[in-house]
């Protein structure tokens, strides 16, 4: 079952200003804004790498409480722009680290490692046992998504997760992460620059300028909004 | 006089090895406090790094006179041992874990690892070629201020040379040094080499 989140009037110092955002369980929102508008700052309130100096973080209706942030922390996948893969654990070991946290058995253990590697096109004979310095950025950075996502955990967080790929490669998982959007048993927030992915993978746009929501609307409103800010951005999108 | 070297030699392995393995068992937890908890942790530091300024002699005459660690003898050449060996280790210790990358830390915080989990499955493992470097140095002292320690009844090689001091007897001066010298080198040898590769496998 999908996630439900919600910021209720959450501050983080000036970085982030009242901000209340509502999300149901199995979205797909994409927070956009410019650099320094404290989208990121938002992202890490939802799993604990941010304190709110006022303001309430909840998931699932339960606020988020500091002493129970490392068990919570294992039903959230978080998926950064710099993979930071374990560079002493081998490709699999890095992969295994939620489920062994999860205390899974290893059998169950290998065959998700080796489904969802084979789904982003590392099959495991031919990377479970290589070392993150072997491998290209691309690659860390799909090792990465491995690790975050093999648990299936309800709610997804994202901050630029594409940026290091390649176009093709970009492409692809982001039609990976529609479909998985698709299938509803994930809620997933995404923190991108890219107007373009925010409205292929998500169904709802959230506009934040200096640490306030500017504008908050499903994908084809956003489009639609006369908010000068929210115009500039899809001039700014537009190629060519 | 080979029964003598070889007597001196074993002494002098047994100090060494006693008060390192004693610094490092004490050192990597107080190293790891110490990055815990930063402002309790530069003091410790601090004070450790006092005691290893003071002259080894030095450091001999402050122990002997106090009870259970003091008197003549090897029980007060190893408690100077560790003394010496501490700071070494604990430095190293701080350093490895600190240098650790802040986005691995941060990784391994996010995917739901407890603090100690962390520790023990990615800071410690992460600092070992810093945290064996320490250990390199810390033994390397170790050897050298042991031959000291045969000034207030420590035994090992030092005996020998002080002996062949007292009686004009180079070859004597030359059978505890030289071994000496070459179980420095040998430490930091081989110490070297295994911080080599552990450094290798953690890039």
């Amino acid at each position: 079952m999908a996630s439900s989140v919600e910021l209720r009037n959450a501050s983080v110092r000036d970085i982030v200003r009242n901000v209340s955002l509502r999300i149901e369980s199995g979205e797909a929102v994409a927070l956009i804004g410019r650099s320094g508008a404290g989208k990121t700052t938002v992202l890490r309130l939802l799993n604990g790498l941010a304190q709110p100096s006022s303001g309430a973080v909840s998931i699932d209706g339960k606020p988020l409480i500091a002493s129970e942030l490392t068990q919570r922390r294992r039903r959230i996948g978080t998926i950064l722009q710099a993979p930071a893969l374990f560079p002493h654990r081998t490709v699999f070991e890095n992969i295994a680290t939620v489920p062994r946290l999860l205390e899974w058995d290893s059998s169950r253990i290998e065959n998700a490692a080796a489904e969802i590697l084979e789904r982003l096109g590392m099959p495991v004979a031919k990377f479970g046992h290589r070392f993150p310095r072997s491998l290209s950025g691309g690659e860390q950075q799909r090792v990465g998504i491995a690790r975050s996502m093999i648990a299936a955990p309800p709610l997804l967080l994202c901050d630029e997760p594409f940026s290091a790929l390649d176009p093709l490669v970009r492409r692809e998982l982001q039609d990976a992460f529609i479909d998985l959007r698709d299938a509803g048993d994930v809620t997933m927030v995404f923190v991108t620059h890219d107007l373009g992915e925010a409205l292929r993978v998500a169904r709802r746009i959230v506009l934040i300028d200096q640490g306030e929501i500017v504008c908050d609307e499903p994908r084809d409103a956003f489009l639609a909004s006369t908010h000068p800010l929210v115009k500039k951005f899809i001039e700014a999108a537009r190629v060519g | 006089m080979w029964a003598e070297i070889l007597r001196a030699t074993g002494e002098h392995l047994l100090m060494v090895l006693i008060a390192v393995f004693v610094a490092t068992a004490a050192g990597v937890p107080i190293g790891v406090a110490c990055v815990r908890h930063p402002r309790w942790g530069r003091f410790v530091l601090r004070a450790i790094d006092i005691v290893q300024t003071i002259p080894s002699l030095a450091l001999f005459g402050f122990l002997i006179p106090l009870p259970f660690i003091g008197g003549i003898g090897v029980r007060t050449a190893i408690v100077a041992l560790i003394l010496y060996s501490l700071l070494p280790i604990v430095r190293n210790t701080v350093t490895g874990i600190e240098g650790v990358d802040p986005l691995v830390r941060e990784a391994a915080m996010v995917l739901g690892m407890t603090d100690r989990q962390r520790l023990l499955s990615v800071e410690l493992p992460l600092a070992m070629p810093s945290i064996f470097g320490g250990l390199r140095i810390a033994t390397v002292i170790a050897i050298g201020v042991a031959t000291i320690g045969a000034a207030v009844g420590g035994g090992g090689l030092g005996t020998l040379i002080f002996r062949g001091v007292a009686m004009v007897d180079t070859t004597r001066i030359l059978a505890g040094a030289l071994p000496a010298a070459l179980l420095a080198l040998a430490a930091d040898l081989l110490f070297g080499w295994i911080e080599r590769r552990l450094s290798s496998g953690v890039r």
